[in-house]
């Protein structure tokens, strides 16, 4: 069957230190009958949107990035472009209803940048997850062949998938999306109620300790309701979960380590792609193969 | 002599008990107009929120993750610069250390988006070319994501 083409954006950090999740991504959507094509001359999209209202500098590049899109997607015939990246998807999604909503912003924009085309406002950001529940998660359980009966999981969806309320991709104090993604691949979902609480994001450049508090609190309450694993979506929020362990059981003694996952891994897993290409398990600082044995 | 309050007797009196933190360190002083103070309007330009709208509910605070590690309390924020007392914020750790999660912004009953309003005094300095954090002197360059070390600069560095 000749796979679906769809447009995707991956940004900086899938191309580097998140290989994990591009491949797991990558290879469970071929598994779905989708192959993402990387959005042609994609640029930075600046991590996190510029709050400053007298400043129209940070959405060019996001804006670039649409008209892009949109240039491509006519070619394609799908105006959705796929997001995996939390930073990424809330950029892109934000400044797509942003200069929806002030079309003075929009139109300087488009007069700042005469090699491209006006952006139209048709393109549909969208991420995985939403990509998902669209094909729909009872299609995805015919796809499950080796379910992860057993395992008990911590969705945690951070902070830019879910605020501010234009973006959010789910309610934004009890989420379920996750969830219900999870349990279709077989896994024991627990209630963990930090789900939507702040990991400390780019503070873990230079405030590390404060970072590894919140890492300590997050992995230390999920280990309380019974999780083995948490799954997530955003690769700072991996990094700061997954590294910053180091320095949290440095400065606690009753720490006790947790590996954490992309719920992509998981889903690959499920469909029973375990292949270090697909998986990557070295580049994860508390290596989850221990906890994951019984499936692998 | 006992102190008795909601019918619980307290062993030391009332005005022994130390004021919070905040007070004993930070000294506010309460200008004469501060809508006409330019830099709270600038502030208010900035993030494009009414910051007087804000009723001290405490609602920011108390969600807020980083609360811990802060000077300032956000609601405390609203509070200084309703009395228009900006050098107290541009010298307090707060707003170097929200993390723009938006916590607080999604819950304020007023609709006041707070973490434009910590850019927007983050920007007072920033514009001024400040730079918070030096992009030369930062560790473990090998191993950060990308999106951490573009977010840290693009928040922190002008």
């Amino acid at each position: 069957m000749a796979l679906k083409k769809i447009m995707y954006y991956p940004g900086c950090t899938l191309k580097g230190v998140a290989k994990n999740l591009e491949d797991s991504t990558l290879a469970t959507a071929r598994e779905l009958g989708y192959e993402f094509i990387e959005l042609p001359g994609w640029t930075c999209c600046g991590a996190v949107y510029g709050l400053a209202q007298d400043s129209v500098k940070f959405t060019i590049a996001n804006v670039r990035n649409l008209i892009k899109a949109q240039e491509y997607g006519k070619e394609i015939g799908d105006n959705r472009l796929i997001a995996v990246c939390s930073m990424c998807y809330n950029n892109l999604r934000r400044a797509h209803i942003d200069v929806m909503r002030n079309r003075d912003k929009l139109k300087t924009l488009d007069l700042f940048m005469d090699e491209e085309p006006d952006y139209e406002g048709n393109i549909n950001v969208q991420h995985y997850l939403q990509f998902l529940k669209e094909y729909g998660f009872d299609n995805i359980a015919e796809k499950v062949n080796n379910p992860l009966k057993g395992l008990k999981v911590a969705p945690y969806y951070g902070c830019l998938l879910l605020r501010p309320d234009e973006v959010a991709i789910d309610d934004r104090e009890d989420p379920h999306i996750m969830e219900e993604l999870l349990e279709i691949l077989g896994a024991e979902v627990v209630d963990y109620p930090l789900k939507n609480e702040c990991c400390g994001s780019y503070h873990t450049v230079d405030k590390r300790e404060f970072v590894a508090e919140r890492t300590y609190k997050l992995v230390s309450v999920a280990r309380d309701v019974g999780a083995d694993v948490i799954a997530t979506s955003c690769p700072l929020c991996f990094f700061n979960l997954d590294r910053r362990q180091e320095i949290a059981k440095q400065k606690h003694n009753d720490f006790e380590h947790m590996p954490i996952v992309y719920f992509t891994q998981l889903m690959a897993i499920a469909f029973g792609l375990k292949g270090d290409d697909v998986l990557h398990f070295d580049r994860h600082y508390i290596s989850p193969k221990e906890v994951l044995a019984p499936w692998l | 002599m006992d102190v008795i309050i909601h019918g619980l007797s307290l062993d030391i009196p009332l005005w022994n008990i130390k004021p919070p933190r905040l007070v004993k360190e930070m000294k506010y002083t309460i200008k004469k107009d501060p809508h006409q103070d330019e830099r709270v309007q600038e502030i208010i330009e900035i993030s494009g929120q009414n910051i007087f709208s804000c009723y001290q509910c405490g609602r920011c605070s108390s969600g807020c993750p980083m609360a811990e590690f802060m000077d300032v309390l956000p609601n405390q924020v609203f509070m200084f610069l309703q009395e228009g007392d900006v050098d107290t914020l541009l010298k307090a750790k707060t707003p170097w250390i929200c993390a723009a999660c938006f916590t607080c912004t999604v819950r304020c009953p007023v609709g006041l988006d707070l973490a434009a309003v910590m850019e927007a005094i983050r920007e007072l300095q920033l514009r001024k070319n400040y730079d918070y954090v030096d992009p030369y002197k930062v560790d473990e360059r090998d191993i950060l994501p990308p999106i951490a070390l573009v977010s840290n600069f693009r928040k922190f560095t002008p």
